[in-house]
């Protein structure tokens, strides 16, 4: 029963980054109907920006939850700086262009910003200091979570609450919903698509640039390649929760997380990602549009 | 009577294809026009390029005295003018209330006024506020696009056809409906293959013909016309 229960803990909290990442898929998607490929690296790239932006600020090791939360901040505006840039740059070229146009623009760009991360922190591993949060413990009745469990659970709700709270009560919201829609009738109501899908980039970056920092936080050792491995989960998670509906990329992620530890718990961790994959796989042949899929209202 | 809307020598072309060649046409203050024409005509590609969303390749359009050819759609929509597109384009899964709150996207705080006379002149919206767009019936979502289009408090409404694939019944109060918002002073600019009604309601009329104006004049002249008669009216010779 422990193992259960410290699974699900520590299922929870990679399923709460897995989610954070999806989202950025999934809205991107949702709004463009292109999977952003270059997302990944971007999570990634936030984790190097994140040490970096640490070491050099807080160099002396004096920590406190002002540090972190400045790191917090710097990191997911660089990050959402640079989502902006790759839409200018890779994708609003390429809007009116065949979609495998766009995709293959998204790939080349994931590989850009991950050869620029390996030019600019090299190609080893890089190590998180430990120090960021405190290494506080809590035993739950044998069940363990750390402090930062604790802030990964803590942070990934109150953002994703936040979301689906921006997205479904604000006029802002209502807009981007109605751009995922029909973007020619959308811009009958007065709504600049372009703006739109600036801010789409922006939310899904800075989600994703907490996410990266997290990652960096939990796990401590991040490669220049690493974007492509947690991308990969991530997407994963957004297409079994219903890629382009953003409640399917939480639940799709925390799902996701739930199961890889279990798998994990049980049966071995070597064999999480064979799993994941086999779960996909079910998934899409029961449920092709993912398990809260695209939400269909049509009548024609 | 000052000109609202005056398009000149518009050219439009969708690659090689040119689907308008060279067309004028004008809409007075508190006018009603149509626009007749058969399908393939360029009614829509006109109305389309009118509202911005189709870039000419030649001509000019001026609204309320500015030149808005190369304007953005969605700056558009600001200066005043608003598109109720052909197929309707309610947003599906979004509620009623949230597509006529789209509407009035460009206002900086929504009239409730507005809001409240739209479901007067359209109860059914009223019934149905939090139901989704795409769950309506054909005739319900007509209504809900053309109140999306007014919420916005336009000088000119432009409606793609309103009454296409509905039960007479229904086209009739939606026809009510356009007649009562053009009545509160808002000009009209209607595309429509159901010609009878559509002239009845309106002053002048143009007939758009391969992307052309092959007949243009008033209601009048155009239902006793015996060209459009046979040609739109079903009249026989």
């Amino acid at each position: 029963m422990d193992i259960f229960l410290q699974q699900i803990v520590n299922g929870l909290t990679v399923g709460s980054l897995y989610a954070l990442v999806a989202l950025g898929y999934t809205m991107v998607y949702g709004v463009m109907k292109l999977i952003n490929f270059a997302h990944g690296d971007l999570v990634a790239l936030s984790a190097f920006a994140g040490l970096t932006i640490y070491t050099s600020m807080f160099a002396d090791g004096g920590t406190s939850m002002v540090a972190v939360i400045t790191v917090f901040m710097f990191t997911a505006a660089i990050i959402a700086v640079v989502g902006v840039l790759l839409e200018r740059l890779a994708y609003r070229p390429l809007r009116t262009a065949p979609r495998l146009s766009a995709v293959v623009s998204a790939l080349g760009a994931g590989l850009v910003i991950q050869n620029a991360i390996m030019l600019i922190w090299g190609p080893n591993m890089k190590i998180f200091p430990s120090d960021l949060f405190p290494s506080t413990v809590y035993d739950i009745n044998g069940v363990v979570v750390t402090f930062t469990q604790l802030m990964i659970l803590l942070f990934s709700s109150v953002l994703m609450i936040a979301l689906y709270l921006f997205i479904n009560k604000t006029k802002m919201g209502t807009a981007i919903r109605a751009v995922a829609i029909d973007q020619d009738a959308a811009k009958l109501m007065g709504i600049n698509v372009n703006r739109i899908i600036m801010i789409i980039f922006i939310i899904g970056s800075a989600l994703g640039a907490v996410a990266g920092l997290f990652i960096g936080i939990y796990y401590r050792g991040i490669t220049f390649d690493m974007g492509w491995m947690y991308g990969l989960s991530a997407f994963v998670a957004a297409i079994i929760g219903g890629i382009g509906n953003i409640p399917g990329a939480m639940f799709g992620g925390l799902m996701l997380g739930l199961f890889n530890a279990l798998i994990s718990g049980y049966i071995s961790s070597a064999w999480a990602e064979t799993f994941t994959f086999m779960l996909l796989i079910v998934v899409l042949i029961f449920r092709p549009t993912g398990i809260l899929g695209e939400k269909v209202a049509e009548k024609v | 009577m000052s000109k609202l809307l005056e398009v000149k020598d518009l050219h439009v072309g969708y690659g090689a294809i040119k689907a308008i060649k060279g067309i004028d046409l004008y809409v007075n203050k508190g006018e009603v026009v149509t626009i007749l024409g058969a399908n393939g005509a360029g009614k829509t590609t006109t109305l389309r390029t009118i509202s911005g969303l189709l870039k000419s390749t030649k001509g000019n359009i001026l609204f309320d005295g500015q030149e808005i050819t190369k304007v953005p759609a969605h700056d558009i929509v600001r200066l005043g003018m608003s598109h109720s597109p052909e197929g309707r384009k309610v947003f599906g899964t979004l509620s009623v209330e949230e597509n006529l709150l789209m509407g009035a996207y460009t206002l900086k705080t929504h009239d409730i006024k507005t809001l409240e006379w739209i479901y007067e002149i359209l109860p059914r919206l009223k019934e149905r506020e939090q139901q989704l767009a795409g769950t309506l019936s054909g005739g319900e979502q007509q209504m809900l696009a053309i109140g999306r289009a007014i919420m916005s408090k336009p000088k000119l409404l432009i409606l793609d056809e309103p009454s296409l694939g509905l039960a007479p019944v229904l086209v009739k109060s939606i026809f009510k409906a356009i007649k009562e918002i053009s009545s509160t002073g808002v000009t009209v600019l209607l595309v429509e293959q159901n010609a009878k009604a559509a002239l009845k309601l309106a002053d002048r009329g143009y007939v758009l013909e391969l992307g052309k104006i092959t007949h243009e004049g008033t209601s009048k002249e155009l239902l006793n016309s015996t060209v459009i008669q046979e040609a739109y009216l079903g009249k026989k010779k």
